[in-house]
């Protein structure tokens, strides 16, 4: 069924967006609405989260109350089995005064708290904007160090820029697709960016790259072994040849992963989750996307290109 | 126990030696290395191991004590977490050292909070970061953390030598001046009135005659007055001596309060203790009432300039705000630690299934490297040590699936060339040789990744970040070593007594 590959590119593009274009959608409505692609964590924006279990029943009402009395209008949510009484509240940055003496008027008006299995934190503003601008210049740095990482490890193989730019376009991908399905759950289950959001986005930018380059390094090999064959027919052979260890490698990941899923901790599972969404999209694309691209590139397929070469 | 290190460190050199002389195959060396690394790994991932203690010269105490153990971290063990920002101006940097400084101010501080193993680290130029383990109250962290110094005026008997801890009777917190009931205005102008120092440390501070000696416990100090009543502190050099000392001016209540004290005790001792310790002992030598004093001490300019900004701001040379603050309780952590290390150890069988499935006779190798690199990656942990959070030890995880891939990289490779018609013993070799490059290629870019990790959490206290791209960084590198290396020599070894024509009829048996 992979006999002829490369030749079906157009609808390995289209699959691709099919699930970019809702993503992107979802950033715009989502920008328009909570004025930010995807809904950010207190750790961008600044402010205050309790995750608190109490020790009896307690209202939503009668921790809006609390909280209304110090001038903060807070989003609460119940979590998990309501007979659990596990609460999550958000709301403005707090004062470490203000945190405990918010603490002390709930465990007062709601119901005792049970600090052993509670968490509280609160990011002032000023450092929430400045981690934001350091995330997107993490990425970027990320991203401009690996298309020079690429450029010299292929540079002996002919158009060796190209290996580096078809390699940045699958992990653009990867990352488009992850924060396409973050916004998307944002708007409909309040899943929020976080630092570990962060962690999770730089290591499928670090797997889809690893990905890529090991096919690449198959196409570097094969190129002088097979000079009679079309570059098309070389890199078929050479994903065809790769396959076998992209899936086990993809299918060993799941498994790990998949097992944190359904007994790891509570506090790692949206990470996990956006982790498999990740790499799932980094095999992909470094298949039916950079390889494909490649091809697309070398018949002239690609509009810049072909304009470049029309000029010349 | 105890002996292991010693134990094995001679082991290790005898197997070196033997192998330097006899010049076995190169698998026979790596075989040596990689159990002789294996044997002192498992020791250290003993959950009681003792730790690396050598009496070297036998007079009792530990030359070399190193501990080995978990060190866990704020959100598997609960308790408080700060994060802290000098409060400067944007742009303003915080002077050379100012910080490091700071850090030292903080940690003296929060010793008294009883937090088990605190820890107070710098992160980048104007970040402070500290960590309580098992402590629950932001609040009073925070304040005892920013408090300004508590600048006291002391009613001494005698002169102390500086530096001396003194108790006085004053209560922190409870506002008032001490002297407040006793205000009296005694207008008894004087042109300029200074404390004149007889300088503290240079008397051994012997009882001079006067009152009664010390007792054996501490005395109780009587505070005259605190810094509260200070209006300015600044540094001016004494014309006659040519020292620097530290002149304030004192509000007016203060004014007030130290003419009516000191117009009282002419001859008496008037001790300036900084947070409970003695910073001079002058001798009052007549009745101050401008308002205006000086300090005189043993002062170099620098010690002179720290004192003075300590009295104007507090004791930290640079105010502080609270960038973040996080209370985890311990429970909360527990669960939360023993779920995700039961779920990667069932991930971790899976993969051992897999690769004994797929595999089969190489999957063997494989899930011995898999086995090794597991434990080689822990003993790290416990020596280094790296605090072990949640993300840590999801990074380790995810380094896992990197180790594994190392494997079916070089499997697939071997595969493809037996189903060329390879002989199985070239076949081994090209899968490696060829594998390698993809394997360091794709190691590499995720280690630059892990270092871009690392910066950022680095920068922003976010533990989270760093320790995930430590444990993962680690990983890779070991990987590097226990994928390649320790699965080419098992296979060699594995190999060695099968008949290769046997093999080559039962191909079955490696999966092809």
């Amino acid at each position: 069924m992979f006999a002829n590959f490369a030749q079906r590119r157009n609808l390995y593009y289209l699959i691709s967006a099919s699930v970019i274009v809702p993503g992107i959608i979802a950033m715009i409505y989502s920008t328009i609405v909570f004025g930010s692609p995807v809904r950010l964590s207190i750790d961008f924006q600044g402010g205050s989260l309790f995750l608190v279990k109490f020790n009896g029943p307690a209202t939503e009402t009668a921790i809006r109350e609390v909280y209304a009395r110090f001038g903060q209008s807070p989003t609460v949510q119940q979590l998990g089995d309501p007979a659990e009484n596990r609460w999550q509240i958000r709301a403005g940055d707090l004062t470490p005064e203000q945190q405990v003496a918010i603490r002390e008027a709930l465990e007062a008006e709601v119901a005792p708290i049970d600090t052993d299995q509670s968490t509280f934190d609160t990011v002032s503003p000023a450092i929430g904007s400045e981690v934001t601008l350091a995330a997107i210049l993490a990425v970027v740095a990320a991203g401009v160090i690996i298309l020079g990482f690429i450029w010299l490890a292929f540079r002996r193989v002919p158009h060796a820029g190209r290996y580096g730019v078809c390699a940045i376009a699958a992990m653009l991908h990867d990352v488009l697709v992850t924060m396409g399905v973050m916004s998307i759950l944002g708007i409909f289950f309040g899943w929020e960016v976080d630092a570990l959001f962060l962690t999770a986005l730089l290591t499928v930018v670090g797997w889809s790259v690893q990905d890529t380059i090991v096919v690449f390094d198959r196409i570097r090999e094969n190129l002088p072994k097979h000079r009679h064959e079309s570059y098309e027919m070389v890199v078929n052979r050479s994903v065809l040849e790769t396959l076998h260890r992209s899936l086990a490698t993809q299918l060993n990941a799941i498994f790990v992963m998949v097992a944190i899923l359904l007994f790891g901790g509570l506090t790692i599972k949206e990470f996990i989750a956006i982790l498999l969404i990740g790499l799932t999209s980094g095999t992909y694309s470094s298949i039916f996307n950079a390889v494909p691209l490649l091809v697309s590139w070398e018949k002239g397929e690609l509009p810049f290109a072909r304009r470049r070469e029309a000029s010349a | 126990m105890t002996l292991f290190p010693l134990i094995w460190l001679i082991a290790s050199l005898a197997a070196l030696g033997v192998v330097i002389i006899v010049r076995p195959s190169r698998h026979v060396t790596w075989l040596v290395i990689i159990l002789s690394l294996t044997t002192f790994a498992v020791w250290c991932d003993l959950p009681d191991n003792p730790g690396i203690r050598l009496d070297l010269n036998g007079d009792g105490t530990y030359e070399i004590d190193k501990p080995i153990a978990i060190r866990q971290g704020l959100d598997l063990a609960g308790g408080l977490k700060v994060l802290l920002e000098a409060d400067l101006p944007p742009g303003q940097e915080p002077p050379a050292g100012a910080m490091a400084e700071v850090r030292r101010i903080v940690s003296d501080r929060i010793d008294s909070l009883g937090a088990l193993e605190p820890v107070v680290q710098q992160q980048g130029a104007r970040r402070l970061i500290v960590e309580l383990p098992g402590y629950q109250d932001p609040e009073r962290a925070v304040s005892l953390i920013r408090s300004t110094a508590l600048l006291e005026f002391v009613e001494f008997p005698y002169p102390i030598p500086a530096g001396t801890v003194v108790q006085t009777d004053y209560v922190r917190g409870s506002g008032a001046q001490p002297g407040e009931a006793a205000v009296t205005e005694s207008p008894t102008p004087t042109v300029e009135a200074t404390a004149t120092a007889e300088e503290g440390t240079a008397s051994e501070a012997a009882p001079s005659g006067q009152e009664t000696a010390p007792t054996p416990e501490a005395p109780v100090y009587h505070t005259v007055m605190t810094g509260e009543v200070l209006a300015a502190a600044d540094v001016t050099v004494d014309r006659a001596t040519g020292r620097p000392e530290v002149a304030f001016t004192l509000t007016s209540e203060g004014a007030a309060l130290f003419a009516e004290y000191t117009s009282a005790h002419v001859g008496g001792y008037l001790g300036i203790v900084l947070d409970g310790v003695v910073i001079s002992s002058p001798q009052i030598q007549s009745a101050i009432t401008g308002g205006q004093g000086v300090i005189k001490g043993n002062f170099d300019l620098e010690s002179a300039t720290q004192l003075a900004t300590q009295l104007r701001y507090g004791a930290l040379p640079v105010p502080l705000r609270v960038d973040s603050t996080s209370t985890v309780g311990p429970t909360l952590g527990q669960i939360s630690v023993q779920q995700s290390i039961r779920a990667g150890l069932i991930g971790i069988a899976v993969v051992l299934i897999f690769l004994l499935v797929y595999y089969r006779l190489l999957g063997v190798p494989a899930a011995l490297a898999l086995m090794i690199f597991a434990t080689l990656n822990f003993a790290l942990y416990k020596l280094i040590p790296i605090t072990m959070t949640l993300p840590a030890i999801t990074g380790f995880l995810i380094s896992v699936g990197t180790a594994v891939d190392g494997n079916i990289l070089i499997f697939e490779r071997m595969k493809e060339e037996l189903r060329h018609g390879k002989r199985l013993g070239v076949a081994v070799e090209t899968g490696f040789d060829r594998a390698w490059v993809s394997i360091r290629d794709s190691n590499l870019s995720t280690i630059i990744i892990c270092v871009v990790l690392f910066l950022f959490g680095t920068s922003f206290g976010a533990a989270a970040v760093r320790g995930f791209a430590v444990t993962l960084a680690l990983g890779l590198v070991i990987n590097l070593f226990t994928a390649v290396v320790v699965t080419r020599t098992f296979l060699h070894f594995i190999l060695l007594p099968v008949q290769e024509q046997a093999l080559t009829a039962r191909r079955w048996l490696l999966g092809v």
